[in-house]
């Protein structure tokens, strides 16, 4: 644990140190607050509880963005450049450096998606909603960037340029949101296995819509746990190669 | 310190490393010598627990790096080719981070840091940012980080590689001044830089070694002949045949000098120092010798003949490239007591990273 607080300590000041952070995190505000402004605002009167769940569905689309743009420099950077060697051969499990690695970006992704809580709030001027339903959705969405990040992280392990490991990343996350496209043009069971692994449609909406339910929040844990995993192993089979 | 018994490492299909077996022992600073791709990174790699072996035994310690890698690299400070440094770092930040990062607490971290930086002469530029300094102070930085734990073991893959003349003379010292603290275990292909620094050489050929011993044990043992060069001034013609006729010399090459085109440099090749006989012979011929020296470049020989370059080495036979089993280098090989090699298994043309 400490060398994993250590590496995230590392990690994040390298973070902070170059523009990448900032430029996304600061684009993809300012696109989160045009989508507000255009689609959940836009011209005639709806209910707030339908604004709040417009907000929570497009900044769900922000979050993972910015999850698979901050997370792709993660290996692929030190591995172009030669410095994972030092990781690689200090007295550290790999557990430990995929988990530092990857609370660094989880940090900034977590800082991105509350940065944009004062949009939810201005509903408050003028409208009323329920503070469970922010407090909810808020939730879905760090659930959400967890499960983004873990496969951002998985594949920037894959490969040295973060270019690629960006677009390997975005096709993971892509094949893993329209799964339940695919679901729809098969048979039972396999249906409802799919769907049941669709990253957005079947486990994101109840939390759009303030609805707390125990096995969505298991699910992105569980999609977060196995892509750290898959990172971790990745790692160790390289060893072997 | 280190034991290698039959080492084996494939990259997918391709053998890399092995046959391979050697010993260290402690305090030993041991070079490995070869040609690029010979598959000296991939035995620096082995041994820093960077990579895993394909098959055979490695020890650092008595401990074997594939059953307790942790406790290994507790053990040893690995410095790739690349020093792996974080460039928007401070120097001293840095070392820090690689102290703590094997397990010293942040205050000891300090303190080593601070002694590493003396050590390398980083002081001066501690607080700077890694990416505002040279190439040779990252060098540095990398050897700092590299033995800033104290570990029994350090591992420099080419530690010179890029330095200027002055910064390698100052590497030169840096690495004589860790002598004792250390194991150390560097490669090179920089001939006269691994002589020099090195106790022991082990010449590494397509993954295996080749030879094994100082440069004087090589050279006696291999070359089995002594160089010498004199300059002098006079009738080249009249030195060149009252050397040649001497006991003991195989053979003379003249050529103008240098330094001086006036002068000539011959050399000599012997089958023993022939130094003090040849002076007297030279002086009594009323010839005005200039300069007598023992040649340099013995250790090219032994290298060129360990390590593969065979054309190079004055053999013009395109039939002999070193995978002909009956090829004059490996002849050479077996007459000097050094078995030749497995060459069935493909070989690795260029070591991978």
């Amino acid at each position: 644990m400490r060398s994993a607080l250590l590496i995230a300590s590392r990690e994040l000041r390298g973070f902070l140190r170059s523009p990448l952070a900032y430029v996304v995190i600061a684009i993809m505000l300012l696109i989160d607050g045009l989508l507000y402004y255009g689609v959940a605002l836009r011209g005639e009167a709806r209910l707030s509880a339908e604004v709040l769940r417009d907000f929570f569905y497009f900044s769900s689309g922000t979050t993972m963005t910015t999850a698979i743009l901050l997370s792709m420099r993660l290996f692929a950077e030190e591995k172009q450049t030669g410095t994972f060697v030092l990781l690689n051969t200090a007295p550290v499990p790999d557990s430990a450096i995929v988990a530092g690695k990857y609370l660094s970006a989880y940090t900034l992704v977590a800082g991105f998606t509350l940065m944009t809580v004062y949009m939810p709030l201005l509903i408050f001027v003028h409208g009323r909603v329920s503070v469970g339903h922010i407090v909810v959705g808020y939730l879905g969405l760090l659930l959400i960037g967890a499960a983004s990040t873990a496969i951002g992280t998985f594949g920037s392990v894959l490969v040295k340029s973060q270019t690629i490991a960006a677009v390997i990343s975005a096709v993971l996350l892509v094949f893993m949101l329209v799964l339940w496209l695919v679901a729809r043009e098969t048979d039972p069971p396999i249906r409802e296995f799919l769907t049941a692994l669709s990253l957005h449609d079947t486990h994101f909406r109840p939390f759009m819509l303030g609805q707390l339910e125990l096995q969505h929040c298991v699910y992105y844990l569980a999609v977060t746990f196995f892509f750290l995993l898959a990172t971790t192993k990745t790692l160790e089979a390289r060893r072997w190669r | 310190m280190i034991e290698v018994r039959n080492l084996f490492k494939y990259y997918g299909q391709r053998r890399a490393v092995g046959p391979l077996s050697f010993s260290i022992a402690p305090g030993e600073i041991v070079g490995l010598l070869g040609l690029n791709g010979a598959g000296k990174t991939t035995v620096l790699r082995v041994l820093a627990c960077d990579l895993l072996p394909s098959a055979g035994t490695v020890t650092v310690d008595g401990i074997d790096v594939v059953d307790q890698p942790q406790q290994v690299r507790h053990r040893i400070g690995y410095l790739p080719d690349t020093p792996p440094v974080y460039a928007e770092m401070g120097v001293h930040e840095y070392l820090v981070f690689a102290a703590r990062l094997r397990g010293l607490t942040t205050q000891e971290a300090h303190r080593r840091a601070t002694e590493a930086e003396k050590v390398t002469n980083l002081e001066k530029v501690a607080h700077d940012p890694i990416h505002s300094l040279s190439h040779g102070f990252k060098q540095r930085v990398g050897i700092a980080q590299a033995l800033v734990h104290r570990p029994k073991l350090l591992l420099l893959d080419e530690p010179i590689l890029g330095l200027d003349p002055v910064q390698i003379v100052e590497m030169r010292h840096l690495l004589r001044s860790l002598r004792g603290d250390f194991t150390i275990v560097l490669s090179s292909h920089n001939l006269k830089e691994i002589s020099e620094t090195c106790d022991r050489l082990l010449v590494i050929r397509e993954g295996s070694i080749v030879a094994s011993g100082s440069e004087a044990e090589l050279s006696s043992k291999l070359l089995q002949t002594t160089s010498v060069e004199i300059t002098f001034s006079g009738d080249h013609e009249r030195v060149e045949r009252v050397v040649r006729d001497k006991d003991g010399v195989r053979s003379v090459a003249l050529h103008p000098s240098p330094e001086d085109p006036g002068n000539h440099v011959l050399r000599v090749d012997a089958d023993r120092d022939i130094r003090p006989e040849l002076v007297r012979t030279l002086v009594a011929a009323e010839v005005d010798v200039l300069q007598v020296v023992q040649a340099k470049g013995e250790l090219e020989s032994i290298f060129l003949r360990l390590a593969g370059d065979v054309s190079a080495a004055g053999n013009d036979d395109p039939a002999c490239d070193g995978s002909n089993p009956e090829s004059p280098s490996q002849q050479d090989r077996a007459m000097n007591g050094i078995e030749p090699h497995d060459s069935t298994d493909k070989k690795v043309d260029k070591e991978e990273d």
